[in-house]
């Protein structure tokens, strides 16, 4: 496969990972379910840094964030398909 | 057969039997004010090694059971083949110095009162030179890789390492705890939000419930106590937001990628307590700060410590060798020179966690044997205590 774009750990998830630098709105991208690499196409709807989460699937506030196929947080700001995830748009529910 | 019970490395074997990977002549300070008499035999006489440190005095109850379990615990630790305690008065010292001559290895002390530095440094010299001579001498032998005491802890973690450095961690411990080895992770603070999973990785449900009661005093003790606001400025911390990491769940569930698929941890142990129930993995109460908690991990009797980092962690210890991985391939670009391990790979899907986790195993033999790491050529020797509370 060539390299990926995007590396989501299981199918449950909502989130997944941009793992190469430098990447710009409108890329299509290639993203890769790590638990059996299969693959699919996003495509990137902000310049996203590598490390920093894209949403799957269109967010609502209130909804659950899934990633490991767990609860990593509230979403607390609609964030379309294929958006940036982070600090702005997403919380703990610990503290 | 396991697959991995075949492969030696060349370590020091010590007189209790325990195996090190670093022969250090070690000059111990007792408390903060015996740190300068310390530094002086190690600059006389080279082939030693000062380990400075900001505590020693006034402290009690829990807090000073944690100092001289530290101290004990690390010229007890099978890297350090001779040690020259000194403290201000020789009670404490004398305390200190039996613990660490339980071992059997060589220990002299030294108390200041009475005599002042410079008589002092002087009869410690004359010891820690006899000690370089007896160490210099001393020769590497082959030894099973069963015979190694592994920890972990990560550190400016990012998305990228619960990708890709910390299950090259658990690959590495599903592997070689079935060996016979002993492993450690600790960082109580930072299993918050998957403390669910890790109770349940306990080898009995006893264990975990054990745990779970530990990670719950630490809650309502020190956090519930202690915070001012959300945690949200400490935890995650800035940089693991540089990389990506938003939420304490978020970082949670990928620091528990260190402990593997199949590892399951047979005890919990107290910060720098040594592991008493033979072979196999156990979790350690340790901050999760980098150098408090390697420091404790090194004085618990551990003698390498795998480190995975995402933004490029760049700590070290002055007696364990920090071994460091990262898949972040922005980190390898940018600061290579703190990587011993590169498994970038496994995000471009060109390396698969299994071949990750054998790579790191034979970087595990190497470092055992001899090979320094990024942080012991770039001289990082960070030794931290850690404090319970305020001395009297």
């Amino acid at each position: 496969m060539p390299a990926p774009h995007l590396l989501v750990h299981e199918h449950r998830d909502n989130v997944g990972v941009v793992v190469v630098e430098g990447l710009k709105a409108g890329t299509r991208m290639l993203g890769c379910v790590t638990a059996d690499n299969s693959t699919f196409d996003l495509e990137a709807g902000a310049d996203i840094p590598i490390g920093h989460k894209v949403a799957l699937v269109d967010l609502r506030a209130g909804d659950t964030a899934i990633k490991y196929g767990e609860d990593i947080g509230r979403i607390v700001a609609d964030v379309a398909r294929g958006g940036h995830v982070h600090v702005h748009n997403l919380k703990t529910k610990r503290w | 057969m396991n697959a991995f019970a075949n492969l030696t490395f060349r370590g020091y074997r010590r007189e209790n039997g325990r195996v090190g990977v670093r022969n250090h002549v070690v000059i111990l300070p007792v408390d903060d004010i015996s740190n300068a008499a310390c530094e002086a035999v190690a600059n006389n006489i080279k082939g030693t090694l000062a380990l400075p440190h900001a505590y020693g005095r006034l402290q009690f109850g829990a807090d000073l059971d944690l100092h001289f379990r530290t101290m004990i615990g690390t010229g007890a630790n099978p890297n350090v083949a001779a040690c020259v305690v000194i403290g201000i008065e020789p009670g404490w010292t004398r305390k200190i110095a039996d613990g660490i001559r339980a071992t059997g290895k060589p220990v002299a002390e030294f108390s200041i009162e009475q005599k002042g530095d410079l008589e002092t440094i002087r009869a410690a010299s004359w010891a820690a030179k006899e000690f370089v001579h007896h160490a210099s001498e001393l020769q590497r032998e082959d030894c099973p890789m069963s015979e190694l005491w592994v920890s972990t802890k990560c550190g400016e973690s990012d998305t990228t390492t619960g990708l890709g450095s910390c299950p090259t961690v658990g690959n590495m411990y599903d592997k070689l705890i079935p060996g016979g080895i002993y492993g450690c992770f600790g960082e109580t603070s930072e299993i918050t939000g998957a403390e669910h999973i890790c109770k349940a990785r306990a080898a009995t449900p006893e264990v975990g419930e054990r745990w779970h009661a530990m990670w719950k005093a630490y809650q309502d003790e020190v956090i519930e106590a202690h915070k001012t606001d959300d945690l949200s400025e400490s935890q995650p911390t800035k940089g693991n937001i540089e990389g990506g990491l938003t939420t304490i769940e978020e970082k949670a569930l990928g620091n528990l990628e260190k402990i593997g698929r199949t590892s399951r941890y047979i005890d919990i142990l107290e910060p720098a307590e040594a592991p008493a129930k033979g072979p196999g993995l156990y979790f350690m109460d340790s901050s999760s700060a980098a150098a408090e908690c390697v420091t404790l991990m090194a004085a618990g009797g551990y003698v390498v410590h795998t480190f995975p980092t995402g933004q490029g962690n760049v700590i070290g210890n002055p007696i364990v060798p920090v071994i460091k991985i990262t898949a972040n391939p922005r980190t390898v670009r940018t600061m290579g020179e703190h990587v011993d391990l590169d498994v970038s790979g496994i995000l471009r899907r060109e390396m698969t966690i299994d071949q990750a986790g054998d790579a790191l195993i034979e970087m595990i033999r190497r470092t055992a044997s001899g090979r320094a790491t990024a942080a012991e050529a770039l001289g990082h020797r960070e030794f931290v205590m850690t404090k319970l509370y305020r001395s009297a």
